[in-house]
């Protein structure tokens, strides 16, 4: 502080107590138990670590990662990238991660918006909608997510074979083999009309905030709907139309004894999205409630009776302190739902998990296998936590 | 229409019209009737205080006025607008009335001159240096403009209770609604609370003001209504309620306030 007075507060520090050498100094205790934890922590993993590598020597394994370079002759139903038998195990093993990463990024999105609906009905004053929600919670987060898993798989392994797939509309087939649909023959018109649509989101998320500071110099509010629907719909449109509206549908057919064409969405992927998704949003329903119980009535009738609309106290009052404590347990079920995936192995879905598990089975590299497995996890887990960690800070309250 | 009301509103023509009608209001808590043809007419300018046991209604009655809870039956009118499920009207009279709550409830995420900003930006469509100059003159007026940029959490609850009336006022409402104002606060910060509603009394506002302070309402009430079990028992000056008041019910309820005092 540079006040030609002092604070008379400032003048004198406190005092620095000195360190007794006795077992009654609670400072002392602290030291040597710590001292203790440590040597113990480091004398188990220098034992798990030795151990290993005297095993490793008396079986003759030879260890490395070198096998990745190896022909992995491993067949994978489904992939993201380009894939077959006779690449190595380290794209095997790509190919697992992205499936793993597909199933993950999808569900936490559906149980997101799942969950808040199903938290937000549970608060609903209309009877039916409250009590509807309140069982859905009950009965999911009651029942293990395995069993759930096999159910939606069982059911969706019931369903009639191709020849006889129940066509819900046209075009659209629902069999043993999983849901086939159309699907546009992907041109590159449709790439640009995809990056105008990116390109109009930014625009509008600029145009959003220039309004605000508009609105805050001469106090009019400015509408941004029709600058939305005309950046991310209608210059979309226009670019595709430019580029001759290529639009052709790739229907699926039955042939034989399968499908061909269109787009798949395999039973395995199904069940598990479906599984993860509906057992998830439970608990994130449970989550939103909490997060909007936890701001008093007192401040929707404060914001009420000062003249604000139902939507202006949602989102500037109830909200930013409802989302501090959503965030919080909200990561913690993200996280669930990445590692839960790996329950992918029971119903056949060939995730990070079942993928290094056959490797580990072909090669006998049980310890990089699930070196590999954990390093996996644990890069996403930790990315999920940095984000949300970032994101809490961003809107954490001052409050004092 | 009932006469009352015709007559009222003749009134109104010729004169002023009356800030706040409640004609036979009645309204329920499930099957507890807890309002008992409540009819009351505030003039504009006029200070009312409503006094009463706990339970009687008082704050049941204020908290209709501006539509914190809806009334079943009878008629509220304000400023000449009657309080119905309109939405548009329900939007003009909460801009008229201001509110301050028994435990304050300023907005524990937003500063304190954030806390009086917020409503004239949003609803009165200010600019947000106006709104902020206007923040400014409230928070002179209750004598705590140097906390601006602190959060609620921050303040002494009387402090937080007067940053609640200068954001009340911050949307230039025509009347008040004080809804036990002081009755969360310790006995010194009660005395800094009173004397900033007094200023505003000063000032020609209506206010409908529910407590006990009795001191107040000798001093500002042009009216004292004394409500027990969802009806309106007595009503007349502070001298007439308090210096001779005519049923028992109003008796034993001063007794009780004055051995507590």
């Amino acid at each position: 502080m540079s006040q030609s007075t002092t604070d008379p507060r400032m003048l004198r520090a406190p005092p620095k107590r000195p360190l007794r050498l006795s077992w009654s100094d609670e400072r002392v205790r602290g030291i040597v138990w710590q001292v203790l934890v440590v040597g113990l922590l480091g004398a188990v993993v220098w034992w798990l670590w030795s151990n290993t590598v005297h095993n490793l020597e008396v079986r003759r394994i030879a260890t490395g990662f070198g096998f990745l370079r190896r022909e992995a002759g491993l067949p994978i139903a489904e992939s993201l990238i380009e894939y077959n038998p006779t690449d190595t195990y380290l794209r095997a093993l790509m190919v697992g991660l992205l499936n793993t990463l597909k199933v993950a990024v999808v569900g936490i999105v559906l149980a997101t918006l799942l969950g808040t609906l199903v938290g937000i009905a549970r608060l609903s004053r209309n009877w039916l909608l409250a009590k509807l929600a309140a069982v859905y919670v009950e009965v999911i987060r009651d029942l293990p997510l395995l069993l759930q898993l096999l159910f939606w798989y069982a059911i969706l392994q019931s369903l009639p074979g191709p020849r006889q797939a129940m066509q819900p509309l046209s075009g659209i087939f629902l069999s043993n083999r999983g849901l086939k649909l159309p699907w546009v023959e992907w041109q590159d018109a449709h790439s640009f009309a995809l990056l105008a649509f990116l390109l109009g989101a930014v625009g509008t998320w600029l145009y959003r905030r220039t309004a605000l500071r508009k609105q805050m110099q001469d106090g009019q509010p400015r509408r941004v709907w029709p600058v939305a629907l005309g950046a991310m719909v209608a210059l979309p449109v226009l670019v595709w139309a430019a580029l001759g509206a290529p639009w052709t549908v790739d229907w699926p057919e039955l042939r034989g004894f399968n499908f061909r064409g269109g787009m798949t969405i395999s039973p395995e992927y199904f069940a598990l999205l479906l599984g993860l998704t509906l057992y998830t949003a439970g608990f994130i329903a449970e989550i939103v409630r909490a997060g909007i119980l936890a701001v008093p009535q007192g401040q929707w009738e404060a914001a009420q009776a000062l003249g604000l609309h139902p939507g202006q106290v949602l989102n500037r009052i109830v909200l930013p302190q409802a989302l501090r404590v959503i965030v919080p347990p909200m990561t913690s079920q993200y996280l669930n739902i990445t590692k839960n995936s790996s329950l992918a192995v029971a119903i056949g879905y060939q995730d990070i998990v079942s993928i290094a598990n056959t490797t580990l089975n072909q090669t006998g590299q049980a310890i990089e296998g699930i070196a590999i497995i954990m390093l996996v996890y644990l890069t996403i887990s930790l990315s999920i936590s940095l984000f949300m960690n970032w994101y809490n800070a961003r809107i954490a309250l001052v409050e004092r | 229409m009932s006469e009352t009301l015709e007559h009222i509103a003749s009134a109104a023509r010729a004169d002023a019209p009356p800030a706040i009608v409640l004609d036979k209001v009645n309204k329920w808590f499930g099957t507890m009737h807890v309002l008992r043809d409540v009819s009351l007419t505030v003039a504009t300018g006029e200070r009312v205080v409503i006094c009463g046991p706990s339970g009687s209604g008082k704050s049941t009655t204020i908290r209709c006025i501006n539509r914190l809870e809806a009334h079943q039956e009878g008629r509220i009118l304000v400023n000449g607008i009657e309080l119905t499920d309109d939405v548009k009207a329900l939007d003009d009279i909460r801009r008229e009335v201001g509110m301050v709550f028994q435990s304050f409830n300023l907005f524990p995420h937003l500063t304190i001159l954030e806390n009086c900003t917020l409503a004239p930006i949003w609803v009165r469509r200010m600019p947000k240096k106006e709104a902020e100059a206007l923040a400014m003159e409230y928070l002179n007026r209750v004598r705590i403009p140097e906390q601006a940029n602190k959060y609620p959490g921050q303040l002494s609850g009387g402090q937080q209770q007067r940053v609640a009336i200068a954001r009340a006022l911050c949307m230039k409402p025509r009347i008040m609604l004080f809804d036990e104002p002081t009755s969360a606060l310790d006995p010194e910060m009660i005395k800094e609370v009173l004397d900033t509603m007094v200023g505003l009394a000063e000032t020609g506002m209506t206010m409908i003001c529910v407590t006990h302070e009795m001191g107040f309402a000798r001093k500002v009430a042009d009216r004292v209504v004394f409500m027990d079990r969802g009806e309106v028992v007595e009503m007349g000056t502070p001298a007439q309620v308090f210096e001779n008041p005519q049923t028992e019910r109003l008796k034993t309820f001063l007794s009780q306030i004055l051995r507590g005092h």
